[in-house]
């Protein structure tokens, strides 16, 4: 946030700094377009829409194109594709930071043969993101008979180390005092892990699940791959499922009611959790 | 750095590393390996059994003019991303910056992109260009211009790159505001005490001091146009039309799982390794220096 410094004597108020104000305006306005398009889109009819050029307000068909969408969908209830990606994104950032949480503490608190070897292994996989090795990683999961199923869908993604390292960094400033006293006291390791370590980590868990979560709400070429029922479709991957194959008019209505409600919680989550979203945001990325 | 205090013991350690080690070799070093391992060899078409190529199949996507067509339809994809989404986020960041107050207000306005899936992106986009129904392209139309990103590669690629770069803004607003919100006051006024513009201060002592940031968002954004955007090119164009926007993600998928040609699909995973190799080593020799600043 700008503090007081910031108000020098720079800029004064004047043409510049209405200038300023036009300019984001119109650059909000620019990059809200195409969800506006996306919104009008889904509360019109479809006869509406095949004709162009379509309108640029909302009709009145708001609540039968979401019903229709949610209820019954294309190839498969919309609510059933909501649900499917959100026990994805929810198994993902919750997974993630169990495991993570558990491998850095590890790391970190104890001495033992192979630590090092441990901590390099799992600096290794910060490199190599899914897309990379997609044809082998989908035969693991063939091989495990993990198509179409929710662990298919949760443990693939969750086998990376950016998490295991931002814990393991935020555990490195925790003062030692802290563990000597408890070593003191008697607690053992476990105790004083979730009694001291996992209370004081609960920001950057908070920060860390807001990343991840949108991540895994956000997934395409793994759900992509592994779910062909698609009652198992996640929301982001099943819209482009819904175009038919030939020549026929897509239900626009259907399919762009149904894009509005695959970014709503991610961008939800964004919003009403801003100050820990960009503070995830400069962690994961440091 | 080590801690000093430290609990005695090692099973319980290696209980708790358990599960993240299990995962880890079962998702990512297995497959990884099996990836270097496939990429040595060609299946028989009937999948028995495979022959032996060394670095066969290697030596053949060097040669193949679709892969190297590949390797620069990425470049070009990656390259116009990466200054999109920059050029367009620092001019807005400029201008937030500029102002005494409301940069907050106009920075939630502007990030909630970021959290808008590439593949929901990329349906919104196509949506508005849609050859029969979009708007955009209706209006286009109307002003005499046939816009057909089906048939017309570079139509292809430019819907593809402002689909992509569209989401990215938000994320490179975010740090280009922070990084201008952090230069020193003083620093800017002594040089409009001395009669320099606007224009001229940012040339000489903005940007230069936003460079940190400039670098780490270029490297980033690249990583980010090579494997992120596999949603955008599939919703819109499925690397067509004639693979003018297949980038080497979307081929590894294409060949590997439409084509079946898992040979191939494996080296290109190989290859692709190198190159996050690559940029990774750029980010952490980055990040180092910046430490010991």
């Amino acid at each position: 946030m700008p503090g007081p410094s910031h108000t020098g004597m720079v800029e004064k108020r004047g043409a510049g700094h209405w200038l300023s104000h036009a300019g984001l305006i119109l650059g909000v306005l620019i990059i809200a377009f195409p969800i506006w398009l996306a919104f009008v889109a889904s509360t019109v009819t479809n006869q509406e829409i095949v004709q162009p050029p379509m309108p640029l307000w909302p009709g009145d068909r708001f609540y039968e194109n979401y019903s229709n969408a949610l209820v019954s969908g294309i190839n498969a209830p919309v609510a059933r594709m909501l649900m499917n990606s959100a026990v994805m994104a929810l198994g993902i950032a919750l997974g993630k930071i169990l495991i993570s949480l558990l491998s850095a503490f590890a790391i970190v608190y104890f001495r033992f043969p192979g630590r090092r070897l441990f901590f390099w292994l799992i600096f290794l996989t910060l490199m190599l993101p899914v897309e990379v090795r997609i044809v082998p990683t989908y035969e693991v999961a063939a091989n495990l008979n993990l198509l179409n199923s929710y662990s298919g869908l949760i443990f693939p993604l969750i086998a990376s180390a950016t998490a295991t390292f931002l814990f393991r960094q935020f555990f490195m400033t925790v003062p030692d005092e802290l563990a000597e006293a408890a070593r003191v006291d008697g607690a053992r390791p476990m105790r004083f892990f979730w009694d001291i370590l996992v209370p004081m980590s609960r920001t950057n868990m908070a920060a860390l699940f807001v990343i991840l979560f949108i991540y895994g709400w956000n997934q395409y070429l793994w759900p992509l791959l592994i779910t062909t029922d698609p009652s198992m479709n996640t929301i982001v991957m099943g819209i482009k499922q819904m175009f038919p194959s030939g020549d026929d008019y897509a239900d626009w209505p259907v399919i762009m009611a149904t894009s509005i409600l695959a970014m709503l919680p991610p961008v939800i989550v964004v919003i009403t959790m801003q100050k820990l979203f960009i503070r995830g945001l400069v962690d994961t990325e440091k | 750095m080590e801690k000093r205090v430290t609990f005695k013991g090692w099973l319980l350690p290696m209980l708790l590393l358990l599960p993240q080690v299990i995962i880890t070799a079962v998702f990512f070093f297995y497959p990884a390996g099996q990836a270097v391992w496939q990429s040595l060899f060609i299946p028989d078409p009937f999948g028995l059994k495979s022959q032996f190529v060394g670095l066969g199949n290697f030596e053949f996507l060097l040669n193949d003019p679709f892969y190297r067509a590949s390797f620069l339809t990425t470049a070009i994809f990656s390259t116009l991303v990466t200054l999109v989404s920059m050029g367009v986020a620092l001019f807005l960041a400029v201008l937030a910056d500029r102002l005494i107050k409301g940069s907050g207000a106009y920075r939630t306005l502007l990030i909630w992109p970021y959290a808008v899936a590439p593949a929901v992106a990329g349906v919104l986009w196509l949506f508005m260009f849609n050859t029969r129904v979009g708007v955009v392209s209706w209006y286009l139309g109307l002003l005499g211009y046939d816009w057909n990103h089906v048939l017309n590669g570079n139509e292809a690629m430019g819907l593809v790159v402002v689909a992509s770069a569209w989401g990215r803004i938000s994320y490179n607003f975010l740090f280009f505001l922070a990084g201008l919100q952090a230069i020193p006051r003083s620093v800017i006024e002594a040089a409009a005490i001395d009669g320099a513009r606007f224009w001229t201060r940012f040339r000489t002592i903005v940007f230069p001091l936003l460079s940190p940031t400039t670098f780490f968002l270029l490297v980033v954004n690249i990583v980010y146009a090579f494997f992120e955007t596999f949603g955008v090119i599939h919703t819109i164009t499925s690397g067509g039309p004639q693979q003018s926007t297949t980038i080497l993600v979307y081929k590894v998928f294409s060949d590997g799982f439409v084509g079946q040609d898992l040979g191939s699909s494996a080296a290109q995973s190989v290859i692709l390794l190198f190159v996050v190799g690559l940029l990774t080593v750029v980010q952490f020799k980055y990040i180092e220096r910046r430490v010991h600043y």
